[in-house]
């Protein structure tokens, strides 16, 4: 008998008490809870987002369309940043005003090489107000995973109101489970040394965040 | 279940040791006072609190009344999505397996992302038995790693040592692992922080094997999740070509809806935060065209005395933890006696119930377990899955002291009564020491009126033949201490 078998059958002795008719899974589960904490209009949904980012001290900054190039320009000029990755998606215009040179991700790049990059700038999938939340899920503006975490300067761009969402539940529904997700509140953070928090131990050290309304 | 820590004594024995460690006290209060305040108030933020946890209950122990089915469906979904699964029945199936794909692979040294399955069965020491070395990534496992220690907290395995500790750990041993410590490192956490990254950095960028655990498996998708703060889960989670998940068998739950629940209760109730810094999902492997992520991935579900727990209709709702170490930091009981005490990667009021039914409670350390306990019930109220822990205690005192049928490694035995003589003197040490230690019984006290139904209303063992002819006072509505404070002394009149 191989281990899947002995598991299965073991598991299967051990819940003898259960009887056949037991609820299915749709009457076993009860959700009473809420799928929205408080009630809040559009634009009190998107103040709460920055208010929450920025209490899990991410820079949180707002512009309109027209304004992006120059605000993100703005932000790598003044960390001294000398290049400045993209993903392939990522519409152009965003850093056309942008003065560092720009590297492309492509699948072969090591991460060695990423990690001499100085920033980088994505979009978002979602983002969630009543958390501070930002999801990635690999999509062409955003890249693969790893461009976000290894460089120390992530720059996340999010179209306001239309990619934001109250809570954790609304945001799950917008999502794709098959595509490898990222979910990111405040920059890298630990609290193991005395209970001291210390940004940025592994990801990146920096996290700003473009809201962008049209 | 291997991990009892070699000629381990009993708890109240070990407790002993820690109490009279003054560092270990003060680092401990300071933590669990912090993060206990901490968390009130996140959990004082959402209003549904008390729904969100009964919909965690729920939903965790109808997955394990369904297990096998969810199980076989986790397996097909994985599968389907470019993975591998393997089962492993104990710590040396699941520590064979996972030694054999890291040779598959070439490869004589991986990247960890903390794990307590790992942990559970000594994988570290495992692979290093076969000549592969595994780097701790998580900033405390690697202080723990490097200081040749033990975790003492769930969430804040090093939370023992303090910073001028952890500094002579780093540039004593930093060096013998990679790359050594800056000169002229000071004790600030900045410092100690940079020196970890710098450290760590080299072991990322070059890693091609990654092992980690789970929080969370769907059985719906066959995503997996993982919750951290620093960023070296994701790491060891991205960059590898292969990873290797080891995940315990209770970790499913059914859809992608329920995530909804536990995300919202594990950061609160862990790191009393709205969200953790980051958590990953990911489903299977990815393409080699985008290259986003290990391009081989294994999951080896690890039973390891798990199907033994679920056999106990008592003592199964332990399966339903989600390792958020909430009971840890209001239990006055570990408070003042450490992690170490409990002999297990498990610390606390969890591992006083999960322990003893993981490894059953033949060893001297197991069997004190239940008793590691005052039985005040503070755990169970913050535990965001409800589980019942001083019930469970109580019946596992039960079981120590009386034996009966129990289940191991998926056979039913009769357990014998433990030796009278020494169940009896393990108990009384424990309420010794609870009675020398005033706060510890105030605290006690206090919860026990709050959660006086689930008293028993005999001593379980080896008081029994004592209550057996007697009544146990019921616990009163309000601790003498309080009332005589609330009325002073009776002069307030009782409001
Ligand atoms: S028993 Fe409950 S409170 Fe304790 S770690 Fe598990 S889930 Fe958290």
């Amino acid at each position: 008998m191989n281990d899947r078998e002995r598991i299965l059958g073991r598991v299967r002795r051990a819940l003898a008490d259960v009887p056949h008719d037991d609820p299915p899974y749709e009457q076993a589960v009860s959700r009473d809870y809420l799928t929205e904490h408080g009630e809040r209009g559009v634009e009190e949904t998107v103040e709460l987002l920055a208010e929450n980012l920025a209490d899990y001290r991410a820079i949180v900054h707002r512009c309109t369309a027209a304004d992006l190039p120059a605000t993100i320009a703005g932000m790598l000029t003044a960390r001294g940043s000398k290049t400045v990755l993209a993903p392939p998606g990522l519409d152009p215009a965003w850093l056309a005003a942008a003065g560092a040179e720009q590297v492309a991700d492509r699948a072969e790049s090591t991460p060695h090489e990423l990690d001499r990059v100085d920033s980088v700038v994505t979009a978002c999938a979602v983002a969630v107000a009543e958390t501070g939340t930002l999801v990635l899920d690999g999509g062409p503006d955003q890249g693969r995973r790893r461009v976000t975490l290894v460089p120390d300067h992530h720059i996340c761009v999010v179209r306001v109101p239309d990619q934001v969402v109250s809570s954790v539940p609304q945001a799950l529904t917008r999502l794709t489970p098959t595509r490898p997700l990222t979910w990111i509140s405040g920059p890298s953070a630990t609290s193991d040394i005395e209970l001291d928090r210390v940004e940025g131990v592994h990801g990146p050290r920096t996290l700003e965040v473009v809201l962008v309304s049209d | 279940m291997s991990g009892t820590y070699l000629g381990m004594p009993a708890f109240p024995k070990a407790a002993h040791e820690a109490v009279g460690n003054q560092t270990l006290r003060g680092n401990l209060r300071h933590a669990t006072h912090t993060i206990r305040g901490k968390r009130a108030k996140a959990v004082s933020e959402v209003s549904d609190w008390a729904e969100l946890r009964e919909a965690g209950k729920r939903i965790k122990d109808h997955t394990l009344r369904h297990l096998d089915r969810y199980l076989v469906q986790l397996e097909e979904s994985v599968t389907a999505a470019g993975g591998t699964v393997h089962w492993a029945a104990d710590a040396d199936e699941a520590n064979r397996i996972v030694t054999e794909l890291v040779k598959e692979t070439g490869e004589s040294e991986v990247v960890k992302v903390k794990s307590m399955a790992t942990q559970e069965i000594g994988l570290n020491e495992a692979l290093e038995a076969e000549g592969i070395r595994a780097y701790e990534t998580d900033l405390a496992e690697l202080i723990v790693q490097l200081g040749k220690d033990r975790p003492s907290h769930i969430l804040v395995p090093a939370i023992h040592r303090n910073r001028g500790e952890i500094r002579d750990i780093f540039e004593r041993e930093m060096s013998e692992w990679g790359r050594p410590a800056p000169e002229g490192l000071t004790d600030t956490p900045a410092e100690l922080a940079e020196a970890a990254r710098l450290h760590l950095r080299e072991k990322f960028l070059r890693a091609k094997v990654g092992v980690s655990g789970a929080n969370f498996m769907v059985a719906e998708t066959g995503t997996l999740v993982v919750v951290e703060s620093e960023g070296n889960g994701r790491m060891c989670l991205t960059l590898p070509e292969t990873l290797i998940s080891v995940v315990g068998i209770e970790k499913i739950v059914p859809t992608w809806r329920d995530l909804e629940v536990f995300l919202q209760t594990l950061p609160r109730s862990s790191t009393a935060e709205r969200m953790n810094p980051y958590t990953s999902m990911w489903t299977g492997t990815t393409d080699s065209e985008t290259a986003d992520g290990p391009r081989t991935f294994h999951l080896v579900l690890l039973d390891n005395g798990r199907t033994d727990t679920l056999a106990d209709e008592v003592g199964r709702q332990a399966l339903r933890c989600i390792r958020c170490s909430a009971c840890l930091n209001v239990c006055p009981v570990y408070e003042r006696a450490g992690g170490h005490a409990y002999g297990s990667v498990y610390p606390g009021p969890i591992g006083a119930i999960l322990s003893p039914q993981l490894r059953g409670t033949g060893s001297e350390i197991d069997a004190s377990l239940p008793y590691a306990s005052s039985l005040c019930g503070a755990c169970y109220e913050v535990c965001p899955v409800a589980i019942d822990i001083p019930e469970v205690l109580v019946h596992l005192r039960e079981r120590v002291v009386e034996g009966g049928p129990v289940t191991r490694e998926g056979n039913k035995v009769v357990l014998k009564p433990a030796k009278g003589h020494a169940a009896e003197r393990a108990a009384m040490r424990a309420a010794r020491w609870a009675f020398s230690h005033p706060g510890a019984l105030r605290t006690g006290q206090r919860l026990a009126s709050r959660t006086r139904r689930l008293h028993p209303r005999t001593l379980p063992g080896p008081g029994s033949a004592w209550s057996g002819t007697r009544d146990l006072p019921a616990v009163p509505a309000e601790p003498f201490r309080d009332w005589w404070q609330r009325t002073q002394g009776g002069k307030g009149g009782a409001k």
